[in-house]
């Protein structure tokens, strides 16, 4: 970041020259024609009177990977808990605006949380496991969804696929404590592949490991692209880069001079390689390009 | 307690400013000065806080040393395996078997924890999980005020009140209640111990990390599954030491017994039955007046012993659960 | 290689978001007896305090207060009991307050951290967790036979001391530990000696809490049944109690209510120990008014 600064201060180059960060597979793939999964509509979120987040329109598209990046603040955290309805657990939070997914509106009268979450999984910033054995973490959310299963059959497939099995396959009945923090995440997000979703949300999964965890954790990501969509929170923009099809960029706007309450806007929202490669907005050349925050 | 007048005339010398201003030090003279007002007076305040060393030990040795002369007139064995506990009969004709007592305390223990347990954990759950905070402040402090009932207060309460109610309705059953009785002892016991099991248990769960519950909910778990398959088996040894805790004060408790539970000890899994505990018992025999020396005297302690022994290792284990609580999280 | 979406998925995913009427059944049940189970301690101290008065209320007159025990029910005074219950108030707390607070300034002040102190902590929780009863077998041993002081107020209020020294001690400590490390560290630079800067700044910021811990600890004191009655409590004493003449025998407030309901009679079982335990709840309660009162009009906020 700090070389993309300075060798952006002086310079009026184009913006895909200067920013730092390489879009490595943006040619790979061709912008999905998939359908919305997700269509977001004039959405703010508020705790208490203090708006988090305003005005967001945007759609995420089935089987793709859409970044959310942004400086701290800027309610990127906030957004990714409205797709399964987590912001509820927080008796303040109000939600204006509508999400529908698959054409649902998941703010509707007598939607359940509880069933959007079951389609809707979730990977957390902090690994955290339940202080139990590495099967039974796997299994529990298949229990508590009432899902008839093999519990040796859904624990090898689902570590499987969060490319866990091999390191574990001996000690299943071991505390998921006695993990490493990178093994720990891919278990979280094992268990959260368990439950079959049709989402995963992944807000900033890398931001407690190690670059090799990291590494590990984004092979993960396209390869779980294949049978999932999947939304990640980042403040690394590299990885954004790296990993996602689409980013949304956004921006935190203070709300008066005398409070310093901030909340998130959307800039822009548009394929990663345009994104970093030729933002339309100046606030997003300026982010992508390391000149702010 | 006042400090004495040298000590604050002398100060700490090691402020520059203080001493030359003051001009009666030496600006370099910084020798430690020997205060021997605060010296006595630290040695006063060790000794308070040794006092529950002594404690301790006074009450270890004292149970011991009349407890060792009752040994000397009944053989332990005889003591722990005897079926038949008939002190007033004297030394020859007596028998002197702990059973009875131990079974009157088992029995009334057992029907509390089946109130407490249920109840305490339930009021940790809803306080912790599901309580708005308006009902938390109003609920947290009347369960407090429970718990600071005086124990002779919820024996009156259990012998004139349930223990009438109990023998209508058992009564209208068929089912005789004698009138002192170890359920009504042991429901109003287990009331008792409700603050005790809830308090700590609630610490417990409140101390999961909020973490655990998002995950809980992220893969679709509802507010119940949540509360009893995260919540509840994170914070289970917290749990296991309140029940623990629990156990020890239904075991230590004496006047509930004393009064509502009867004074005839007897080996029964009847709770309708009248029973005596090894607390009553104690009570009961210092009410008849035991003089110094004899038998009698020395058995309360022999029994007071095995309870001390009791609630002393369910203390420790307790605090064992407590510590391991504290290290997850 | 995107729309890779499996059949069943989408299906899943288009279904009911709806909750299944079953479940929502199910947790508001849960709910309700998680509920339920909280209120019932609630409801059953509602139930004792509005049956001990409806049976006490109507016994207590005048003579109740100014009468000594009498084996006449209509007659019967708990005069005795009360004196004896304040004396034995006044000596637990002049006894187990400098010594409860001593031990606090120690343990948080002074205390170098080793195993001796950890030692002392260990045995303070543990102390907290031995029945009363046995604290009565410790004072009879100890303060009536050996230290000769006989069945009397003086030592049935040491062994309460030692009971409630436990509870002393823990709120003494968490509200010195309370005191911010500032006051400290601003008396020290003054050049105060640590034994100046704990007695005249971090006891006055604490005296607060450590006055409510106490009162509750001697409230505690007061109710307590078993271990005077091991030490020697007398049942028909027809004489006042006064804290200057502690060698005197004694009786206390719940020892009588303990005599009344031991007593077949009616009158006595029912009229008389209802009677005795509202003038025992109401001089509990007034002191846990004062503990309330003292703690929110004197505790800070640090």
């Amino acid at each position: 970041m700090d070389r993309a600064r300075t060798a952006a201060a002086p310079a009026e180059a184009p913006a895909a020259h200067r920013t730092g960060v390489a879009v490595e597979h943006a040619e790979q793939r061709p912008p999905s024609d998939g359908e919305a999964v997700f269509a977001v509509r004039d959405l703010t979120v508020s705790y208490g009177s203090n708006p988090a987040i305003v005005d967001v329109t945007m759609e995420i598209r089935r089987g793709e990977i859409t970044a959310l990046i942004g400086p701290s603040g800027c309610g990127k955290s906030t957004f990714i808990r409205c797709f399964n309805r987590m912001n509820d657990l927080i008796p303040t939070a109000r939600v204006r605006g509508e999400i529908t997914y698959h054409g649902v509106d998941l703010y509707g009268k007598g939607v359940d949380p509880v069933e959007v979450r079951r389609r809707v999984g979730m990977v957390f910033q902090k690994p955290n496991p339940f202080p139990k054995s590495i099967a039974d973490n796997i299994t529990f959310g298949p229990k508590v969804t009432g899902m008839k299963f093999d519990p040796d059959e859904i624990v090898e497939r689902s570590l499987k696929r969060a490319a866990l099995w091999d390191e574990v396959r001996n000690k299943l009945d071991d505390s998921a404590y006695s993990l490493s923090g990178g093994q720990q995440q891919r278990l979280c997000i094992a268990r959260a592949i368990a439950v079959d979703p049709d989402v995963i949300l992944m807000d900033e999964p890398c931001s407690a490991l190690d670059p090799i965890a990291t590494g590990r954790i984004e092979d993960l990501m396209r390869e779980l692209q294949e049978r999932y969509t999947i939304i990640i929170v980042t403040h690394n923009m590299q990885q954004a880069a790296r990993v996602s099809d689409r980013t949304a960029f956004f921006t935190a706007e203070v709300e008066s001079e005398e409070n310093d309450h901030r909340f998130g806007r959307l800039v822009e929202y548009d394929l990663t390689e345009n994104i970093f490669k030729n933002p339309q907005d100046s606030r997003t050349e300026d982010y992508v390009t390391g000149r702010f925050g | 307690m006042d400090t004495q007048p040298q000590t604050s005339a002398a100060g700490t010398p090691a402020v520059e400013v203080g001493a030359a201003e003051r001009g009666s030090r030496s600006r370099m003279d910084l020798g430690g000065r020997s205060r021997p007002g605060e010296r006595t007076i630290l040695a006063v305040l060790a000794l308070c806080g040794a006092l529950s060393i002594f404690t301790t030990v006074g009450i270890i040795v004292v149970l011991i040393g009349e407890a060792s002369a009752f040994f000397r007139h009944v053989p332990l064995r005889d003591f722990l395996t005897g079926t038949e506990w008939t002190p007033q009969a004297g030394l020859e004709r007596g028998s002197f078997g702990v059973l009875p007592l131990l079974n009157g305390t088992l029995l009334v223990t057992a029907i509390a924890l089946l109130v407490a347990v249920p109840l305490g954990l339930g009021a940790a759950m809803y306080l912790s999980e599901y309580a708005p905070e308006r009902v938390r402040k109003l609920l947290k402090p009347s369960l407090e005020v429970l718990a600071g009932v005086p124990t002779i207060v919820l024996g009156v309460f259990a012998l004139n009140i349930v223990t009438p109610a109990l023998r209508g309705v058992l009564g209208a059953a068929g089912i005789e209640v004698d009138f002192f009785n170890a359920l009504s002892a042991g429901l109003v016991m287990g009331v008792m111990i409700i603050p005790t099991v809830a308090s700590l248990s609630e610490d417990a769960m409140s101390a999961v990390p909020r973490g655990l519950r998002e995950s809980g909910y992220g893969l679709g778990a509802t507010k119940r599954q949540v509360a009893v398959r995260v919540v509840l088996p994170a914070a289970l040894s917290g749990v296991v030491a309140a029940i623990i805790l629990g156990l020890g004060r239904a075991i230590g408790e004496t006047m509930i017994v004393a009064v509502a539970a009867g004074n005839l000890p007897t080996i029964t899994f009847d709770p309708t039955n009248q029973v005596q505990t090894m607390t009553a018992y104690i009570v009961q025999t210092v009410g008849g007046e035991a003089p110094r020396g004899t038998v009698k005297y020395q058995s309360i302690f022999a029994i007071g012993s095995l309870l001390f022994a009791i609630t002393f290792l369910l203390n420790v284990a307790a605090q064992r659960f407590v510590r391991r609580f504290r290290e997850v999280y | 290689m995107g729309v890779a979406t499996p059949e069943r998925t989408v299906r899943k995913a288009l279904g009911e978001l709806q909750r299944p009427a079953e479940r929502k059944t199910k947790e508001r049940v849960f709910r309700f007896l998680l509920f339920a189970a909280t209120v019932v301690g609630v409801v059953v101290l509602g139930v004792l305090i509005v049956s001990v008065a409806i049976d006490g209320v109507p016994r207590i007159n005048s003579t109740f207060f100014t009468n000594y025990y009498s084996r006449f029910p209509e007659r019967t005074g708990i005069r005795s009991g009360l004196t004896g219950t304040l004396s034995l108030m006044v000596l637990t707390a002049s006894f187990s307050f400098p010594i409860g607070v001593g031990a606090a300034i120690y343990l948080e002040e002074f205390a170098p951290k080793n195993r001796l102190t950890d030692l002392l902590e260990a045995n303070v929780s543990n102390l907290a967790g031995v029945p009363s009863v046995v604290y009565g077998l410790l004072g009879a041993a100890v303060f009536v036979y050996l230290l000769d002081f006989g069945r009397s107020l003086l030592a049935a209020s040491l062994a309460l001391s030692l009971l409630i020294l436990p509870v002393i001690i823990v709120a003494g400590r968490e509200s010195i530990r309370a005191v911010p490390q500032a006051i400290r560290q601003g008396g020290l630079a003054l050049g105060g000696t640590p034994w100046q800067v704990a007695s005249r700044q971090v006891l006055p910021a604490a005296m607060p809490g450590i006055l409510t811990g106490t009162i509750l600890a001697l409230s505690r004191a007061i109710g307590e049944t078993a271990p005077i009655l091991v030490v020697g409590a007398a049942f028909t004493r027809r004489a006042d109690n006064v804290p200057w003449e502690p060698l005197d025998s004694f009786t206390a407030l719940p020892i009588q209510i303990f005599q009344f309901v031991s007593n077949f009679q009616e009158e006595f079982r029912v009229d008389a120990a209802s009677a005795g335990i509202v003038v025992l709840l109401v001089v509990l309660l007034l002191m846990n008014s004062a503990a309330i009162l003292l703690r929110n009009r004197y505790s800070r906020r640090w």
